[in-house]
C-alpha cells in the first residue's frame, strides 16, 4: 500500500521536473542565440547593423537593412492577401453557410495547412513566377518573376489556413443570442456581423493576424525559393527580395570559419526570435483570456 | 440598400472561399502534372549515388521515425501530469502551455542555425542525430499542445471513479490513456506532418548524403531538402529528382491529413458524454 503511494509521489516529481524544464527551453533558446550574436555585436552598434544596407561580409560590413526591408514588403503583402480572404472566408463558414459545405471545407483547410513549404516554394516557382513575370512584361517591366511580390502571394496562401481557422474559432464563441436580437431588431445579416459580431471580437482579430505576421515572417524555404534573392535595397514589390530567414538559410552553406560572418546571421535569428517571441506571446495571451471570457 | 450590401458582400464571400479551393487544387495540379512523369520506381528504390532519392526517402524515416518516438515519450507525461496532477486552471499549467504556444511560433530555421551553432561548438559534424534532436524540438509543442486540448475535456467523473476504487493518480493512467488515444493518434499524425516536410531545420543539422546513413553520426538526406537542393540544378534530369520527391512528399502529406480528419470524425461520434 505504502508502495503505491511511494511510487505515485516519485514519479510525479519526476514529471513536474520534466513539466518545469520544459519551460526552460523558451528561455535557452534566447540565450543561446544571444551568447553566440555576441562576437558581432562586439564590432558594430546595434544601430549600425539595423540600420545600414551593405552587405560585404569580406569587407567586415554587416547591414541588415536591405533583409530587414524584403522582410517587411513581403510579410505586408502576405498579411494584405491574405486578412480579407481569411476574414469574408470565416465570416461565411460561421454566419452563412450550412454545416454540409462546412465539413468540406475544413478538409481543404487541412490539406492547405500540412503542405510543406518547399511544396509551396516549388508551387510557386513553376506557376506563379511565370504568370508575374508575363504580367510585368506585358506592363513593360522585365523581371524573371523572382520577386517580393511573388513571396507575398505564397506566404499569404499559407497562412490563410491558420487564419481562417483562428477566425472560425473566435466567431464561434460569440453567443447566439447576441445575433438574435441584432437580427430582431431589424438588422440583415451583414449588418449585424459588421456592427455586432466584428465589433465584438475585434480583439481576437487583431491577435490572430498578429499570430500570422509572426508565422509569416519565420516562413523560410518558399521564400528562398520564389523571392529571387537580390541584397540591394528592394524598392518595389517587383524587384526581388531576400528576407531574413531566407538569408539565414542560404548564407550559412558559404559560411566558413569567419567568426563574425556566422556571429552575424546567427543575431539576425535572434532578431526575428525576439520579434516573433514578443508578437507570439502577446497575441496567445490575448486569446487566452477571449476563449475563458466566453467559456 | 442595405439588402444590396448584404448581396455584395455575399458574392466577396464566395469569391474568397473561391480563391482557397482554388489555390489548394492549384498546388495539387501543379506538383502531381510534373511528379507524375518524374517519378518512376528505380528512382524510389535506388540510392543518390545510383540515380535515385532512396536516400532521401530512408534519412527521412529515420529521422521523423525517432524524433516521432521521442517526442511522444516526453509529451506523453508532460500533458498527462498538467491535466490530472494539477488542477485546471493552476499557474505552472498556464506558464507551460503558454511556453509551449510561443515554441510552435518559433521558426524552424531558428532551430536550424542554433543547432547547427550548438553542434559546431561542440565539435559534432551535420548527422542523423543532430536532425533527430532539432525535429525533435520542433515537433514537441504540437504534441503537447493537440493532446493537451484533448485531455482538457477528460470527463472528471471518470477520475472521480477511479479514485473511489482506490487508484492513486498515476494509477489512472491507464483509463486516461484509453480515453485520449484518439487524440495521441491525431496529435502524433500532425506532428509527423509537421516533422517530413520542414527543411529549414534539417538543411544544416542533418546535411545532406548520397548514402542511407548507417550510424547516427552520418550526415542524412532528407525529402524536402531533397527538393530545394534538385530543384536549384541546371538540368533537367536532376530536377526530375525535385519533383519526383515534391510528389512523394506530397503524397504523404495527403494521407496523413486524410487520416487525422477520419480519426477525429470517428472519435467526435463515440465521445463520452
Amino acid at each position: 500500500m505504502k508502495y503505491r503511494i511511494f511510487k505515485d509521489k516519485i514519479t510525479g516529481a519526476a514529471m513536474a521536473a520534466l513539466v518545469v524544464s520544459s519551460l526552460f527551453l523558451v528561455v535557452m533558446l534566447g540565450l543561446g542565440l544571444l551568447y553566440y550574436s555576441i562576437p558581432v555585436l562586439k564590432e558594430h552598434s546595434i544601430s549600425e547593423l539595423l540600420f545600414t544596407s551593405s552587405w560585404q561580409p569580406s569587407a567586415n560590413k554587416f547591414g541588415f537593412l536591405p533583409f530587414i526591408i524584403s522582410t517587411v514588403w513581403v510579410t505586408g503583402i502576405a498579411i494584405v492577401f491574405a486578412v480579407p480572404i481569411s476574414l469574408l472566408s470565416a465570416i461565411f463558414l460561421t454566419e452563412y453557410s450550412k454545416p454540409r459545405l462546412k465539413k468540406a471545407v475544413f478538409p481543404v483547410l487541412d490539406v492547405l495547412a500540412s503542405l510543406p513549404s518547399v511544396i509551396y516554394g516549388l508551387w510557386g516557382s513553376l506557376l506563379l513566377v511565370p504568370i508575374i513575370s508575363r504580367f510585368a512584361a506585358s506592363a513593360g517591366i522585365s523581371t524573371t518573376g523572382n520577386t517580393i511580390l511573388a513571396g507575398g502571394i505564397v506566404l499569404g496562401v499559407m497562412i490563410l489556413p491558420l487564419l481562417v481557422s483562428l477566425f472560425v474559432e473566435i466567431f464561434s464563441a460569440v453567443p447566439v443570442e447576441i445575433r438574435d436580437t441584432s437580427v430582431a431588431l431589424g438588422a440583415t445579416r451583414w449588418q449585424t456581423v459588421k456592427k455586432v459580431l466584428l465589433k465584438k471580437t475585434i480583439s481576437g482579430i487583431l491577435a490572430s493576424v498578429v499570430l500570422a505576421v509572426s508565422r509569416a515572417l519565420g516562413e523560410t524555404i518558399a521564400v528562398l525559393m520564389v523571392c529571387g534573392g537580390g541584397k540591394l535595397l528592394p524598392l518595389s514589390p517587383l524587384d526581388s527580395g531576400f528576407p531574413i530567414p531566407a538569408l539565414i538559410a542560404s548564407a550559412y552553406s558559404e559560411m566558413g570559419s569567419e567568426d563574425t560572418y556566422k556571429s552575424a546571421l546567427l543575431f539576425a535569428a535572434l532578431l526575428l526570435f525576439i520579434i516573433v517571441f514578443l508578437f507570439n506571446l502577446s497575441s496567445r495571451i490575448i486569446l487566452y483570456r477571449i476563449e475563458k471570457r466566453f467559456t | 440598400m442595405k439588402f444590396l450590401e448584404e448581396k455584395i458582400f455575399k458574392i466577396l464571400m464566395y469569391l474568397s472561399l473561391g480563391i482557397v479551393f482554388a489555390a489548394v487544387i492549384s498546388i495539387i495540379i501543379t506538383i502531381f502534372a510534373k511528379g507524375v512523369s518524374a517519378l518512376s520506381w528505380d528512382m524510389i528504390f535506388h540510392t543518390g549515388r545510383q540515380g535515385g532519392i532512396l536516400n532521401a526517402i530512408a534519412g527521412s524515416i529515420y529521422i521523423v521515425g525517432m524524433s516521432t518516438c521521442i517526442g511522444l515519450i516526453i509529451s506523453i507525461p508532460t500533458v498527462f501530469y498538467l491535466n490530472i496532477f494539477r488542477k485546471k486552471d493552476s499557474k505552472l499549467g498556464y506558464f507551460v502551455r503558454l511556453s509551449y504556444d510561443v515554441m510552435f511560433g518559433v521558426p524552424s530555421i531558428v532551430y536550424g542555425i542554433l543547432g547547427y551553432a550548438v553542434m559546431v561548438s561542440l565539435g559534432m559534424r551535420s548527422s542523423l542525430l543532430g536532425g533527430i534532436i532539432v525535429i525533435t524540438l520542433l515537433i514537441l509543442p504540437i504534441f503537447v499542445r493537440s493532446m493537451d486540448e484533448v485531455a482538457k475535456d477528460f470527463p472528471r467523473d471518470i477520475l472521480d471513479t477511479a479514485y473511489s476504487l482506490g487508484a492513486t493518480r498515476l494509477e489512472t493512467i491507464r483509463v486516461v490513456l484509453r480515453q485520449i488515444v484518439p487524440g495521441i493518434a491525431t496529435a502524433t499524425l500532425l506532428s509527423i506532418g509537421r516533422a517530413i516536410g520542414d527543411a529549414a531545420a534539417v538543411m544544416y543539422t542533418a546535411g545532406w548524403s548520397e548514402m542511407i546513413p548507417s550510424s547516427f553520426k552520418q550526415k542524412a538526406a532528407t525529402l524536402p531538402v531533397a527538393v530545394l537542393e534538385f530543384y536549384q540544378q541546371p538540368f533537367s534530369d536532376v530536377q526530375d529528382k525535385a519533383y519526383a520527391s515534391a510528389i512523394i512528399l506530397t503524397i504523404i502529406v495527403l494521407l496523413l491529413s486524410i487520416g487525422g480528419r477520419f480519426i477525429m470524425n470517428k472519435f467526435s461520434k463515440n465521445k463520452l458524454q
